[in-house]
């Protein structure tokens, strides 16, 4: 099986469930610190997303799958979300394009190149209490694993793990970016609703790559 | 939530309709969503291009019309518009001239200006954006997003569309858009919180007795919290830094524009008018120009946003200009 088109379809059927789940605790999560329409706007999105898999043709690769997740969620998310994890998805599917199944290098190429597409777009960085607290870590923890020899969905595994810790790290952080910087310290105590969104994204990618 | 709606994930798409049918002068597409003057594109005019979230009407909307803006996309509530409509927007208004995009410094507005921009060179189509960032209440520093474009918006809207309307070209447009935002400075102060429909819970909390000073207009919290004051010393309060910041100094002419954030009687506006007014003669400085109303608001919060921009002759003459739109209309 490996890391093929059926996972990145899976992939993308589970994130729409699980922002589906956690869309509350989204909202909740960002009204404390932002302006409370994260888990709404990527609701819809993924929501969109699902909507337009089956258009897909047969013969699709991952990272066709994986660039129609960045093309619709650029054209239906807003806010700051639409266009960071739209870059995200697309730059991850352009360092993937050629691959049938993903293997761990490719798993760890995918990573990096949606972390650096979130950077390029939004310009945070690690600290800034932004989704990149979450990316990073699980970029560095996959390249490692990979390194030392763990496979697709390890490496996965290893990530998601990595970008739930970094969001929880988000907690301690005065924010540098995006809306919740115009609390200052009072941003402290709160973790950051893009950080956790990315986490549960990863989670969902490792959970289905496991059971593929 | 006690609200005027039928469902919440209905409400911009039937505001646009009610719009569509009050105000025959205006186009207005529904998928992509944006409302544009009905003669549109004018050819050989640079065309006016603004949007966000929706829920500070009559911002965008109801400023789109001979005068000012050619074209307004408006978002979700709160939620900046995808880069899709805001090209069809730009495209739409295109007469030739080029299309300056007017853009509230929101990281979400931004980023979704940005890769329109981007489209719409691809296409063919020159683009200008002018960021507005005119809310004091925010330190403008390295290490936050920046300040918040709020109410001074109007004014970059009136008076770049002016500007447009005499045959300015591109550059020359988005250099008089830049020059408002350069001279313009606002703060507002919450009394109550707006309720996002799809919320459906106040986006912040303040007690009984309490007000946010500096308050950002999807309730972005401001300075401090204070316990509520007389109006005079509220208004003292935001006046206070907006008149340090530029500095605004004795012998300037000014438009001094009293906003209200959409919960606020009007009554309580011209209470607040008297005393900024007064405040501002003390200094030395001249309302040769005022506006006071719902003009950018958030919802239905209680509270209010004074803006102070700094005149000079070819402002002036731009802000006195004709304006026919839904929301601002005089002259001609």
């Amino acid at each position: 099986m490996g890391l093929d088109t059926a996972w990145a379809r899976a992939w993308v059927s589970r994130s729409a469930e699980v922002v589906s789940e956690h869309k509350t605790e989204l909202i909740t999560l960002d009204r404390e610190i932002g302006d409370g329409d994260h888990g709404e706007n990527l609701d819809r999105g993924f929501t969109a997303v699902l909507a337009k898999l089956d258009d897909l043709p047969a013969e699709a690769r991952p990272g066709d799958v994986l660039k129609l997740v960045a093309t619709t969620l650029i054209s239906t998310v807003g806010g700051a979300s639409g266009p960071l994890y739209g870059t995200a998805y697309l730059k991850g599917a352009q360092a993937v394009a050629d691959a049938d199944s993903l293997d761990a290098d490719a798993v760890v190429a995918f990573l990096t190149a949606a972390r650096d597409g979130v950077v390029l777009r939004g310009k945070a960085e690690v600290g800034d209490k932004t989704m990149i607290d979450a990316w990073t870590p699980a970029v560095d923890a996959a390249s490692a694993a990979a390194q030392s020899g763990a496979g697709g969905a390890e490496v996965l595994s290893v990530a998601a793990e990595a970008a739930e810790r970094g969001a929880e790290t988000t907690d301690a952080l005065v924010a540098r970016k995006g809306r919740a910087s115009y609390l200052g310290e009072r941003a402290i105590g709160h973790r950051d609703p893009g950080a956790v969104s990315t986490a549960l994204l990863l989670r969902a990618a490792a959970d289905t790559a496991s059971a593929s | 939530m006690k609200k005027l709606i039928n469902d919440p994930k209905d409400v911009v798409a039937e505001a646009l309709a009610g719009m569509e049918l009050a105000h025959p002068e205006l186009v207005i597409s529904h998928d992509p969503a944006f409302i544009a003057r009905r003669d549109a594109p004018v050819q050989g005019k640079v065309g006016l291009v603004s949007g966000g979230g929706s829920g500070h009407e009559p911002l965008h909307g109801g400023f789109v019309g001979p005068g000012m803006l050619d074209a307004a996309v408006p978002g979700p509530v709160f939620t900046s518009p995808t880069p899709d409509p805001i090209l069809a927007a730009t495209k739409a208004v295109d007469g030739g001239a080029g299309v300056l995009h007017i853009v509230k410094n929101y990281t979400g507005d931004v980023l979704n200006f940005e890769t329109a921009a981007d489209l719409a060179d691809a296409e063919g189509i020159r683009v200008r954006s002018v960021i507005v960032n005119d809310d004091v209440a925010v330190k403008d520093s390295l290490y936050t997003a920046g300040r918040r474009g709020v109410a001074g918006t109007v004014l970059v809207e009136k008076i770049a569309g002016a500007a447009a309307e005499r045959g300015d070209d591109l550059d020359a447009v988005a250099a008089i858009a830049q020059r408002v935002n350069d001279n313009v400075r606002s703060m507002g102060v919450a009394l109550t919180s707006g309720i996002v429909p799809h919320a459906g819970e106040p986006s912040f909390t303040l007690a009984e007795d309490e007000i946010e000073i500096g308050i950002g207009i999807h309730g972005e919290p401001g300075r401090e919290r204070i316990s509520l004051e007389p109006a005079d010393a509220i208004v003292d309060r935001i006046l206070r830094p907006i008149l340090e910041d530029l500095p605004f100094s004795s012998g300037d002419q000014v438009v001094l524009l009293v906003n209200g954030m959409g919960g606020t009687p009007l009554v309580e506006l011209y209470v607040a008018f008297r005393r900024a007014a007064e405040v501002l003669q003390e200094a030395g400085i001249t309302v040769a120009r005022s506006l006071v109303g719902n003009y950018t608001t958030s919802l239905e919060m209680q509270g209010f946003s004074l803006t102070v921009l700094k005149l000079d002759d070819e402002l002036t003459a731009l802000y006195d200009a004709p304006v026919q739109t839904a929301a601002l209309r005089w002259g001609r």
